[in-house]
Order: structure tokens, then sequence, then C-alpha cells
């Protein structure tokens, strides 16, 4: 029993950060159909501007983290926008895509050299200390991840249906061309979520570095959990997003505990593979119209 | 026209010159290089046939070159000879697509570059776990090298001939599918599916082809890869290599016929040529991946088509379509 | 945090491009820069370029300086082919690495047709069986090491069951082969058989299973980090110990991303930056000072190679000669009296296996503690 409330823990909390990275990826397919194969590293990367804060520059650490969030969002959500997906993004899905795959190793390796090969030790945001709560041992860290990740996502359906702006976001999501027409300002609507997926790598990242450590690899499994997330979720809805983590957490740890653990990998893969030939709108994501 | 077509050919035949005569002046070294991209670019062909030509997504090409150099490998080093494995890879990596594809190319675009890319990684699952079959992470070794009638192709010179002269075979049994009624219905799938089926193309029938075949072409690949780096282990088959494919075959120009060549020349010679770099090669590779997309999205080919041919109005494309170059520029691909 | 990284990348890039000249002595070194083991073939590289840097300050090798080029094999056995053919066709004195050991293997064939000593850090059991006389390992193979640890878990823990967690690539692979054989020789029980992910980082799952064994000694047997992960999680959980490992368990770099976590580790290490020896010591400061990081067992692999070559060519032929070089390698015996940079005693025997005294160690408040040294196996 305390074992299965463990693994149980243990799997929300990583599918909370799956969640938190599926949440950004799906905000930037629906809204502007970009299929954004750096995701992973974009959570790798702003570890990186903090500790690049904190040692170069000698900022104490919660500057330092600020720091890492104003780049992030300017970096990763602007540049990202500016520089690379208005160029591309008219001349179809391809052509970003392979680009996204070399900003991905381009992003890799400039870590790599850089900065250096190795794993660094990152401080948490709160304490490390563990509680035992009926003989299963959480980490406070777990519960404090699942508990932003479940704040964060609510802050942002709150957002999304609550506010003006929001609506117009959705608006754009679901026929920029009728939202057009409406008054809506398409372009800036985009430009905000590139924006909200540059400050929600960034809290991905704060959250996950203390536990991955800081290492130029670690976006490469993520990223791939991230786009399993979202599709087994439902690659249209955010709320799939979430679910889709959550999920995907819990069941590859289940799986690994107790099927076989050299294919513990091939557990969310199998999923995927499934939800995608019977369900390819995920579990909750609404079933796509094609256009003749 | 014409003199497109009189400078297209001058290329042509000027590059299969080059590559007769190149491994003449080079080290071992270079002439591995070369091998190395013919039999990338074979699988390039079968990625751009799924890809450039039936417009299917797909991220597995690296498992099917998997599946064919593990069945040469285990095959010739209990002592099989060469041909009937390379037939028994390509054959079955074929098998292996029709399966794979019947259920998968159900769904869009999108969701099939996921599956496929699960498929990948499964399968890459099973070579690195499965000892008994392929041994594992540990792999085989002294995968010997083929003689043609009597012929050793075990130095580098002779190898390369050998592997060239599959990408000859790969490449003229190709150019004639897509000469043939298949392949313009492939075309019919890429540009429209919908309006391709509402005129009675079994659009499901021919995209399944289009993938088996690309399947097997991979299957082709990987039993030529085997021999020539002569050490198989499951590393090289991961979702890297699919992804290197896909690059190979976007960057070159999808859908074009030589497209494969030009991307597998990129792929593969480039990082090469920049190792002098250092540490900064991937770095530099990465950029001009970016810089390329950004500029010609169709391409290498695809520039080159935009540079040569004189400014000519566009035929309305459809909505959503990427303005391709219109139908005009079908006799030349 | 490393300073002016891209000046020190810089300076070695000055520093080896104009290097070479018609009378220098060329060595290439073959190895994992970029790729999974990016941190062990980085390590390898830099304590070979120290090495190098070192003797040719001093005049270099009868009197010619070290000309070192660098390769990247990017951990694939297709580049690493490729990569292997390119340093042989620039004619070489010595080779040095692989480590990834596929590599090894996927280079043996062409480097042993081409008469070249090769130098490698492959640590996997059954590179020195393949039958080349250019061979040379720079630290134990997994068969040596893997004996020494099983008398330790029945001799000094008495232990009659072993839960076992494991890295699924070729060195963890390989260590677990060799320790479930030595385990079995020696009636000891395999109770729990975990394989985990390498760049893995969530083992929660892995540590329930181990739990569930109940064994009296627990395995760890991965890369650093995921050692320190996995002794996080498991000191979270309450999995009790003892816990053994080799070298990686117990390095200055888990400890230090292990944190408490690590205290109470004990195990077999082969090779170690903080072996109570000054040599070694010494060494490790150059390095430090040199690199801005700190080095573990591949740099010492790497710099003791080039001194080994160093010696050989000077005090034992005069001249260099590669098939003569690998000849006297076999059944040599080189001492820190001889030649200080080997830093200490190590034998190569007749397939290119090495013998060097190892320690047993264990982790106490943070620190790595040699408790016993274990002599050589004195074949």
């Amino acid at each position: 029993m305390a074992d299965i409330l463990q693994l149980l823990v243990a799997g929300l909390a990583t599918g909370g950060i799956y969640a938190l990275v599926a949440v950004g990826f799906t905000l930037l397919w629906q809204t502007s159909q970009t299929i954004n194969f750096a995701q992973g590293e974009f959570v790798m990367l702003p570890a990186f501007f903090v500790l690049i804060a904190m040692g170069y520059f000698g900022l104490p650490f919660w500057l330092a983290v600020a720091v890492g969030g104003v780049v992030s969002v300017v970096v990763l959500g602007l540049l990202f926008k500016k520089w690379m997906v208005d160029p591309m993004i008219r001349h179809g899905v391809l052509p970003l895509v392979i680009a996204t795959i070399g900003l991905a190793i381009l992003m890799k390796e400039m870590v790599r050299e850089f900065y250096g090969a190795d794993a660094w030790p990152f401080p948490a945001l709160a304490a490390t200390t563990d509680v035992a709560v009926l003989g299963a041992v959480f980490s406070i860290q777990s519960l404090i991840i699942l508990g932003i990740c479940i704040a964060v996502v609510a802050a942002l359906q709150l957002f999304l249906n609550g506010t003006r702006i929001g609506r117009c976001m959705q608006a754009t999501a679901q026929n920029p061309t009728v939202a057009r027409l409406l008054g809506v300002r398409v372009e800036r609507m985009i430009l905000y979520t590139f924006l909200i997926n540059g400050a929600l790598v960034w809290v991905a990242s704060l959250l996950i570095t203390p536990i991955y450590l800081a290492k130029f690899t670690n976006g490469e499994w993520l990223g791939l959990y991230a786009f399993i997330a979202a599709i087994i979720g439902g690659f249209n809805q955010v709320r799939g997003a979430i679910v889709g983590g959550l999920l995907l957490g819990v069941v590859d740890n289940f799986a690994a505990a107790y099927i076989s653990s050299q294919y513990r990998t091939a557990i969310p893969l199998l999923i995927l593979i499934v939800v995608i030939l019977f369900r390819p709108q995920g579990l909750l994501g609404r079933v796509e119209e094609r256009t003749v | 026209m014409k003199n497109r077509r009189l400078a297209a050919g001058i290329v042509l035949a000027s590059a299969g010159a080059f590559l007769l005569v190149a491994p003449w002046g080079l080290k071992p070294y270079g002439i591995f290089i070369l091998s190395m991209w013919a039999v990338m670019t074979i699988a390039a062909i079968g990625l751009n046939l799924t890809l450039g030509y039936a417009g299917q997504i797909s991220l597995a090409q690296a498992a099917f070159v998997g599946i064919g150099a593990y069945i040469t490998a285990w095959l010739t080093t209990k002592g099989w000879p060469f041909w009937p494995t390379y037939v028994f890879g390509g054959v079955s990596c074929f098998a292996v697509g029709w399966v794979l594809g019947y259920p998968a190319l159900r769904v869009q675009h999108h969701y099939l570059a996921f599956v496929t890319l699960a498929f990948n990684t499964l399968v890459y699952l099973i070579f690195r776990n499965e000892e008994w079959l392929t041994g594992g992470i540990y792999g085989i070794s002294n995968v010997p090298r083929p003689s043609v009638l009597g012929w050793s192709t075990n130095s580098p010179l002779a190898f390369y001939y050998f592997c060239l002269a599959h990408l000859a075979l790969v490449s003229a049994a190709t150019w004639w599918l897509i000469r043939s009624p298949w392949g313009r219905a492939f075309v019919a799938l890429r540009e429209n599916p919908i309006r391709a089926l509402s005129l009675g193309v079994d659009t499901r029938r021919y995209t399944l082809v289009a993938f088996a075949i690309g399947a097997g072409l991979g299957g082709i690949s990987g039993a030529l890869y085997a021999p020539l780096v002569q050490f198989i282990d499951p590393t090289p088959f991961a979702l890297g290599l699919s992804l290197n494919l896909l690059l190979m075959v976007v960057l070159g120009g999808s859908g074009y016929f030589f497209g494969p060549f030009l991307g597998a020349i990129v792929a593969v010679l480039l990082p090469e040529w920049l190792r002098f770099t250092q540490g900064f090669y991937l770095m530099g590779y990465a950029v001009l991946v970016i810089v390329l997309m950004a500029f010609s999205p169709t391409g290498l080919l695809g520039l080159a088509d935009r540079l040569t041919r004189p400014a000519r109005r566009r035929t309305a494309s459809a909505a959503g379509v990427p303005p391709e170059p219109a139908a005009e520029s079908e006799a030349t691909r | 945090m490393r300073r002016s990284k891209f000046a020190v990348a810089v300076a070695t890039l000055a520093l080896l491009a104009g290097a070479a000249g018609a009378a220098d002595v060329k060595m290439a070194y073959v190895g994992e820069i970029s790729g999974s083991i990016a941190v062990s073939g980085g390590n390898f590289r830099d304590g070979v370029i120290l090495a190098v840097e070192e003797i040719n300050a001093k005049g270099g090798i009868l009197k010619e300086k070290i000309a070192l080029t660098l390769y990247d094999t990017q951990t694939n056995p297709g580049v690493a082919r490729s990569q292997m053919q390119k340093a042989i066709d620039g004619d070489p004195y010595v080779i040095l690495g692989p480590i990834f050991s596929g590599n090894v293997k996927v280079t043996l064939q062409m480097v042993q047709q081409a008469e070249i000593p090769d130098f490698i850090g492959g640590e996997a059991a059954e590179l020195t069986t393949l039958g080349s006389p250019y061979l040379f390992r720079t630290s134990f193979g997994q068969q040596i090491g893997m004996p020494k640890i099983a008398n330790y878990i029945r001799d000094d823990l008495k232990a009659k069951t072993v839960a076992l967690i494991w890295v699924n690539n070729d060195f963890g692979k390989g260590g677990r082969d060799k320790l479930i054989k030595e385990l079995a020789a020696r009636n000891i029980k395999l109770v729990a058989d975990v394989s985990t992910e390498s760049g893995q980082v969530d083992f929660a799952a892995d540590v329930v299973k181990l739990k569930a064994a109940n064994a009296d000694a627990v395995f760890v047997y991965s890369n650093e980090e995921e050692c320190a992960r996995i002794m996080r999680e498991a000191r979270k959980q309450g999995l009790k110990g003892p816990f053994v490992g080799d070298t990686t368990l117990l390095s200055q770099k888990t400890i230090e991303l292990a944190a408490d976590a690590a205290n109470g580790v004990v195990g077999h290490v082969g090779l170690t930056a903080d072996a109570p020896i000054p040599a070694v010591t010494e060494f490790t400061t150059r390095f430090q000072k040199r690199f801005n990081y700190k080095p573990d067992h591949n740099g010492i692999k790497g710099y003791t190679a080039v001194y080994a070559v160093k010696y050989v060519t000077e005090k034992k032929l005069g001249k260099f000669d590669r098939k003569a070089l690998a000849k006297i390698m076999h059944g040599l015996t080189i001492t820190p009296q001889e030649e200080p940079g080997i830093l200490m005693e190590t034998t190569w025997d007749g397939v290119g296996e090495i013998d060097r005294i190892s320690f047993l160690a264990e982790v106490v408040n943070g620190k790595q503690n040699i408790s016993k040294v274990l002599p050589k196996l004195g074949r």
C-alpha cells in the first residue's frame, strides 16, 4: 500500500512537469500550427540562464531566477517567434519542424561546448525535506511541484476563459480568419502564446532542474514525453495536456515497477500508438475537421 | 526550357563522372565517407518516396535501416552469402512497412510522425534488449564484406563501387517508378489527397505502397550499411538517424528526384568538412540547417529551381497548400 | 562553473594546430567528445592534452614534439569507424581511445591491420579477448574488477543475497553480466535485477522494486549522475543498505551531487583522482588548474597512456618503432620511480590487460576514504 502511494505521488509529480511542458507545446500548435521539436531543450535552457546569472554575474539566487525568466520569455518566446517561426510558417509545417530540430541541436551543443558536458547541482525553490504519510515517504519538493503545476494550469485556464485577451487567443486558435474579421489582433495573440510558452518552460525548468541536475541532455526525453502527453491528452485542448501529462507520469512509474524495466520506455510509446490509432483526437480533444 | 534541360544533363553527367573517378584521389577515409554517402542516399530515396512523393511524414526510416542491417549482419556472420540476405532484408522491411502502414496511415500527417517515432523507438529497444536475437548492446562484430562473382569487396575502393552500383540500380528503379502511372498517383496523393480520392485513385492502397517501398529501400540501405561498417550495434538506429534522414530529404528538396542525393551530401559530408572547427561543427551544421530552411523551405533543389527559372506567374494554389512550383515543374522533377 | 572555456578551447586549438611540423611525433586521440559519454571522453582527452603539454614543455619525446590531433567519434560506431580511418590515414605513432567499448570493437580490426598501438579507455571485458596485439588498456577490464568486488561482498559484507541496479548501456550491462557470474560462483543469490536507462531521472519505481527484494546488499552500477539520484531516492524511501559499487558510485562527482545520501556507501575503486597517493593528488591539482574542473578516472587513463608511450620509446626503444613498442608493452611493468607520469605502478600482460593496485573505499562525511589497498593480481 505504501508502495502504491509512493509510486502514485512520484508519478503525479513527474506527470505535473510533463503537463506544464505539454501545455506550452499545445498552445503553440493550436494558435500557430507550430510543432516545436526543441521544446525539451527550451526547458533545459532557462536553468542555465539562471546558473550563468549567478556564476558569471554574481547575482543572488532569486534575482537570477527573475533574470532567467525575463531572458526565457524574450529569447525563447519573442525572438523564437520573430526570427524562426514567422519567416518559416508561411511555407508549411515541415520546414519549421526541420528548423526546430536544428535549433534543438544548436542549443544542446552550445550548452555542451560553452558551459560544459557535466551535470551541475541546481538550488531548489523550497526545502528538500521529506514527509512520511501512511508509510510512504514523499519529498516536499514533489508535492510543491505538483502544487505549482496545478496552480499554473488553473491560472492559465482562468486567463484563457475569463479574460478578454484569453478569449481572443482561443478565437485565434479556432479560426484565425474569422477572428481577424471580428477585429481580433491575431498576430498579437499569437505573440502572446509564444511569450506564455517562454514563461511556462521557465517554470518547468526551475521545478525539474533541482532533481534532474543541470545538464545539456535534459531536453531529450523530456521533449518526447511532452509530445506524447500532449497527444494522449488531446492536442487541441489545454485541459488535455494536463490529463495526458499526469496520466503519463503515473503509468510510467507503475509500468516500471510492475512490468519489465528494460522496456520501461516502451509503455508510453505503446499507449501513444493505441491512442493515435483508436482515438486520434486524444482523451479530451475535439475531433479535428479536415478542410477540403 | 531546352537550355535548362541541357544544363541539368551536363551537371548530371559531370556528377556521375566525378563519382566514378573521385575515389582514386582519396585516402581510405575519404572513400569510406563516400560509401556512407551512397548508402544513406538509398535510405533517403526511400524516405523521399514516402514523404516527398506520397506526402507522408515518416520517422521510422532508421528502424528499417536497422532491420536490414541486423538481418544481413546476423545471416552473413553465420555464413550465408550476401545476396539472399540483402533480398530478404529488403522484402522483410517492405512487409513490416506494409503491416505498420496499414493501421498507421489512417491518421493525419503529424499524427503519423508520432506513430512512426514510437515505432522507431520500440524497434531500437528490441535491438538493445533482446540479446539472444541481436547481440543486444554488445552488437554483432566482424560482418564480412560480400564477394561479387568471385571478386572480394574487402578493399575500400571495391566496396565503394559496390555501393555505387547499388545506388545506380535503386535510382534507376525509382526513376522508372516515378515515371509510371504509380508515380503520378503518388504525386496526386501529395498535392491533394481528397481530390485524388474523388477522381477514383485508391489513396489508401497507393499510400501504403509508397510507404512500404520506402521501408524496403531503407532495408536495402541497411543491408549495405552492415558490411560497410562491419560492426552493428543498436546505437546508430535510434531516433537520431530518422531525424537525420528527414533532414536529408527536406534539405535536398522534398519531392525532387535528386533531392536525397544533395541532402545526403549535406548530412554526411558537411559535418566531415566542418570537423576542423573541433567542438563547433555540430553547431555550424545546425545553423546551416536553420538558415537553409528559412531561405529555401523547398530545399536546395527548390532553391535551384527558383533561381534558374525566369519569373513566371504562379498559378493559384489551393488554400493551405504551400506554394510549390506549379504543375509545369512536374516535367523537370 | 567553467570560466573562459572558450579561451581554453581556442588556446588548445592553437596549440594543436601550430604544433605539427615535419619532425614531430604524431599522436591521434579518437574518442567521444560529443554524444552520450561526452563527459568520459572529454576527461580522457583532457588527460591526454595535459600530458602532451607537459612533455612538450620539457622538449618532447626523443627531442621531437608531440603533435596531437583530436577526432570525435560522437559515441557512434559508424562515425568512429570513419574517424579512426581518418586518423590512421594521418599515420600516427600511437592512437589514444576510444573509450566507448562499442567504438573499440568496430575499429579493432583496422587498427590491428595498420599495426598501430592503441591505448583504449574501454572497460568491457571482451575487448582483450578479441586477439589484437596492438590493444592496450588504461584501466581494469570489468573481468578484473568484478571478482575483487564479489570477494568483498562475500568476505567483508558477508552478504548472501544481492539486489542489482544497473544502467542499460555497454558499460552497465557488461559489468552486470560479469558480476552475476562472479556472484554465482560464490553462491551468492541475485534477488533483484533492475535495469535503468542512461540519463534516467526518476528512480521511484526502481527503488520500490529493490525494497521488495529485501537483499543483504544493494549493488549500484551506473553513471555518476544516476548513482547520485538513485542514492537520494533510496535514502528517501528508506531502502536499507549496505550499498556497494565500483568506482562511479564512490566518485567525487557522485558525492557532490548526492550530498548526504552518499554517506555510508562502500565499494571498489580501480582508479581514482582521490587516491591517497601524492603523485595522483598532484596530477589532480595540475589538471584542475589547467582545465578548471576536477578530473575523473578517465583523465588519469589518458594521462598515464601518453607517459607510458614516452617511457617505452625513450628508455626501452631509443627510437620510434610502432611494432617494437607493442611487443615490449606486453609483460612490461612501469614504476613511478622510472616514470613519474605513470602515477602508479602499472603492468600490462600478454593481451594488453592492465594490472595495478586498487582500493576499497567508503564515503564518510562527504569524502571518499580509502579503507583498504588491494594488491595487484600479480599475473
